[in-house]
């Protein structure tokens, strides 16, 4: 049932600027976030402003990052050693824990989404965790697995599922549609405001 | 923040704004594009059906706001957030200050929170010492300019990336040069080390939502996740028309919000909180925080069986967005704090009369707002109640009073009217147009000739008119309104002839006067109320199917308006209500219930083009009616841009504001012109003596005419 609404999401996913792809397994998923980071060069993407002249308190900021780094909380055990031991041999910093020491940013942010929301392309994380609060916010990339089976049609239907959440105080949930975006400068559309530039969407089949 | 002291500084605060080319390109492209947008947005979706859930489910809330707080406060105190009711917006303020000070906080990050603009709380916590920051980008651009926000949802909306990128200068030390994309880079960097730093977060929320105690935020550029995420402290502000009972009626309002908003399906982000939730940071690693809900006014306003409507406001910003006015001088200038349709009633009623005097009259009623509000507010109509309330206390200005006093006395208007036209002989032109403006007219009405009043009103000539019709297919009465009674009779003569065509038996109750719209656009509610009541009984008579009238400014205020102005006399309100069912425009009597055919029209073939008055657009939802009966009488139709958008008269807002009524003119005609059509027709006699007027100073050879005129010149025999 679920995958009717796939196509949908899609689409919508993709009018926000989410960079959508598919992946038939886990292993997959991290081969992807491990060929992004490779890709991606840590910390002078340009994109991000690293080129331009910040205030004196600014720059400091940014000097403490140094070495390629993916941040990956809330996965299982074993995913979690797996996605590390490819980072190690990539020569990726990874980690699952201990954002506040990277507020300067981090290279990617991976996460699995609980729902996807298919009428706004929206992902649902459930993150009363503060690590993957911040994972998916300081990151310049934020990568996340969502399930096909996972997809629902729009908010009505996951708000049971919200409410069940919400139930099981301390919650933190957030609806993330698209990368972070302002216009707030003569309406001119800017991606990655203040949080992730790209967001990464790996449908999963399950 | 708007700061004149009388409605003449005002106008000259307005001439800046009209005088900044920059913000006017920016607020046209901003209009066009969103109109576009949100269309785009909505599309396969039953938008009135929503708005009316919206309305629906906000009205029960402000119903029972004390319960949904209490409910709210349980909920959220039992997951160990701290709710605080603040009565005003210093005791909001003071409540966040001691928070700051009792945990020890000393910066503060700050995402969007238009109630804190309301008890202009940054101020009241630099006062104390704390250094705060706003994160969001337009807001963080305001604040370095010591500025208020121009728009709800795009605060910097007003400024130029040149403007941004000198700022950015200053605050770095170092040159930035003015591309957009590099200047969002700058301040994603420099913000970052502030929220680092911080030691509380402020935040406002979209929705309270009573069943659980959580808040939701809605935002684009993710600065509220990073506000309520990284300081140890988290402050949440919010009025207390946020409360919601449901989960669901939050998530009815966001499909909503942003496509309303900026056209988008949803934002970016949208952040539940519930409960006191981890935070690293924090001695006991759980984040302190509090809700701090402000009434500032909002239960009484919960109580008022009019302005309980405007607690549906969502803060989508739409009614700035679709309004002439605000398009014309921005939102420094059309507004206080709030800013737009809702932000003339908010000022009202958080910053209070003086702040709100000036503004109020900034209305042309043109009720574009009205047909956009997410909440389905009858904004217009709210900002006339309280031009008139204000008049009520402070005293009623003397032309508005002499209006009022005039139309209250029928025979007395009338008389003055046939004076008029002997006064006006020594300036009067063959081609029905005053060749010099009287003296009491200054300069600035120079935009458009004005017409001369009519050689015999239509009401003398009614008898040796009235034609005799045997077997009538219907029976009508006709309103003529003044206008056309007395400077356009020619267009009531065409219906005249039209309808004795096709079997319409006609009455004219001559004891009818104006509709009374005039004096209620200048706060006259009683003089309002009067005449109107004088109509419902000049139409007494009765035995009528229907009552026409050929101006939408009347119809609209016949039909929607008379029935609440005598509400609160059952004897007449079952009149007015018996009354306004039967009232009807031309176009739409001609075209749905005559139903004329193309085959009795001559069939010229010559361009036309249509502006859509808005009060028979947006006050009576008629569309297509005029446009068919266009090509069905003979011509060809060809649409004009921006078709239905304020032509600029809106009766005594063109003596007021003589300077906006000719910009909004200037537009108008321009899309007419660049349609190459001969002929622009329409339906309201006042916006033909603005066209008109306006073409005729340009040397323009467009005709303007009735639809009624063209249907009569082209009917067959
Ligand atoms: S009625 Fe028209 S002019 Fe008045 S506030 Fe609404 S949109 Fe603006
Ligand atoms: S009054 Fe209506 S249109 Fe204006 S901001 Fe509020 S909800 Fe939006």
């Amino acid at each position: 049932m679920t995958t009717d609404y796939c196509q949908t999401f899609v689409d919508k996913a993709k009018a926000v600027s989410a960079i959508v792809s598919e992946v038939k397994s886990e292993d997959e998923a991290l081969q992807y976030v491990i060929d992004l980071c490779d890709r991606k060069e840590a910390c002078q993407l340009l994109v991000s402003g690293c080129e331009r002249d910040l205030s004196e308190k600014a720059e400091q900021l940014c000097e403490a990052k140094q070495k390629k780094v993916i941040a990956a909380p809330g996965l299982t055990k074993a995913l979690y050693d797996k996605l590390a031991e490819m980072s190690a041999k990539a020569g990726f910093e990874c980690i699952d824990s201990g954002m506040r020491d990277h507020l300067a940013g981090v290279d990617i942010g991976f996460t699995f989404a609980e729902y996807g929301m298919a009428e706004t392309g929206s992902l649902m994380l459930d993150c009363p965790g503060e690590d993957m609060r911040l994972a998916t916010m300081v990151s310049e990339f934020h990568v996340c697995v969502l399930p096909k089976s996972k997809i629902c049609k729009d908010s009505y239907a996951v708000e049971e599922m919200m409410l069940a959440r919400m139930g099981k105080t301390p919650d933190y949930l957030a609806f993330i549609t698209g990368a972070s975006r302002t216009a707030d400068i003569e309406r001119v559309l800017a991606l990655g405001v203040h949080g992730p530039l790209e967001l990464h969407i790996l449908l999963l089949e399950d | 923040m708007q700061k004149a002291n009388n409605l003449k500084e005002y106008r000259s605060e307005l001439r800046e704004s009209l005088d900044n080319d920059f913000l006017r390109t920016t607020l046209d492209n901003f209009a066009v594009a969103y109109r576009a947008g949100r269309a785009n947005a909505f599309k396969d979706m039953d938008v009135h059906g929503l708005i009316d859930e919206i309305a629906c489910s906000k009205d029960e809330a402000a119903a029972s706001l004390d319960a949904l707080y209490k409910q709210f406060k349980e909920k959220a105190e039992a997951a160990g957030v701290h709710v605080h009711l603040a009565k005003d917006a210093k005791e909001a303020n003071d409540i966040i200050a001691s928070i700051a000070k009792n945990a020890n906080c000393k910066k503060i990050v700050k995402s969007k929170s238009m109630t804190a603009e309301e008890t202009l709380l940054n101020h009241a916590l630099e006062d104390e010492g704390l250094e705060v920051t706003e994160t969001d980008l337009g807001e963080w651009i305001i604040q370095l300019r010591h500025e208020g926000p121009s728009h709800m949802v795009m605060p910097a909306i007003h400024l130029s990336r040149y403007q941004v990128g000198d700022l950015f200068t200053e605050v770095t030390g170092k040159k930035q040069d003015s591309e957009i994309e590099k200047l969002v880079k700058v301040a994603r960097r420099e913000l970052r080390q502030k929220y680092v730093e911080a030691d509380m977060g402020i935040s406002g929320a979209n929705f309270a939502v009573a069943e659980t105690g959580s808040i939701g935020l809605v935002t684009n550029e993710g600065n509220a996740r990073l506000v309520t995420t990284l300081p140890r402290v988290h402050v949440a502000l919010m009025g207390l028309d946020k409360l919601l009972p449901t989960l669901h009626d939050a998530l009815r309002i966001l499909k909503a919000l942003p496509r309303n908003a900026t056209g988008q399906a949803i934002t970016s982000y949208v952040t539940w909180i519930t409960g006191a939730n981890e935070c690293a940071s924090a001695a006991d690693g759980k984040k302190e925080i509090h809700f701090v809900l402000l009434d500032n006014g909002r239960s009484e306003l919960a109580k008022d069986p009019l302005f309980s409507q405007v607690l549906r406001c969502v803060r989508c910003g739409a009614c700035a967005n679709v309004c002439p006015v605000y398009r014309l001088v921005g939102g420094h200038k059309m507004g206080h704090i709030y800013i737009g349709a809702i932000g003339l009633i908010l000022t009202y009623f958080f910053h209070g009369k003086d702040a709100a005097k000036n503004l109020v009259q900034n209305c042309i009623n043109c009720e574009a707002c009205k047909d956009i509000c997410a909440g389905g507010i009858d904004l217009p109509r709210l900002i006339k109640e309280i031009h008139a309330r204000i008049q009520d206390e402070d005293g009623h200005p003397l032309p508005s009073l002499l209006l009022g006093k005039v139309l209250k006395n029928r025979k007395l208007f009338h008389t003055l009217l046939r004076t008029a036209k002997w006064a006006q002989k020594p300036v009067a032109e063959k081609d029905g147009f005053i060749r010099h403006l009287p003296m009491v007219f200054a300069k600035e009405h120079g935009f458009r000739a004005l017409p001369t009043i009519a050689e015999t009103p239509f009401r003398d000539r009614w008898e040796e008119i009235r034609p005799v019709v045997q077997n009538p297919r219907y029976r009508v009465a006709l309103f003529s309104g003044c206008v056309q009674d007395f400077v356009y009779p020619e267009q009531m003569e065409a219906a005249v002839k039209l309808f004795a065509a096709e079997s319409v038996d006609m009455s004219y109750p001559m004891g009818q006067s104006c509709c009374g719209l005039p004096v209620q656009m200048m706060g006259e509610m009683n003089a309002s109320r009067e005449v109107c009541v004088q109509n419902l009984r000049a139409f007494e008579a009765g035995g009528y199917d229907y009552v026409i009238t050929l101006c939408a400014s009347c119809a609209a205020h016949l039909k929607h308006n008379y029935p609440k102005l005598v509400m609160d006399t059952p004897s007449l309100a079952l009149k007015a209500r018996e009354f306004a069912d039967r009232v009807i425009d031309y176009s739409s009597f001609v075209h749905d219930v005559l139903k004329v055919k193309a085959d009795d029209f001559v069939q010229t073939g010559g361009k036309a083009t249509y502006h859509a008055p808005c009060h028979l657009c947006r006050g009576l939802d008629v569309h297509e009616a005029p446009r068919e009966l266009i090509s069905t009488g003979g011509l060809e139709y060809v649409e004009c841009g921006e078709e239905e958008v304020c032509c600029g008269f809106g009766g005594t807002f063109s003596m007021k504001f003589p300077e906006l009524s000719a910009e909004l003119l200037k537009k108008k005609l321009a899309n007419v012109e660049a349609t190459g059509a001969g002929v622009l027709l329409t339906d309201c006699p006042g916006c033909i003596m603005q066209l008109r007027g306006g073409l005729k100073n340009q040397g323009s050879s467009i005709k303007v005419r009735h639809v009624s005129e063209v249907l009569a010149d082209n009917r067959k025999k």
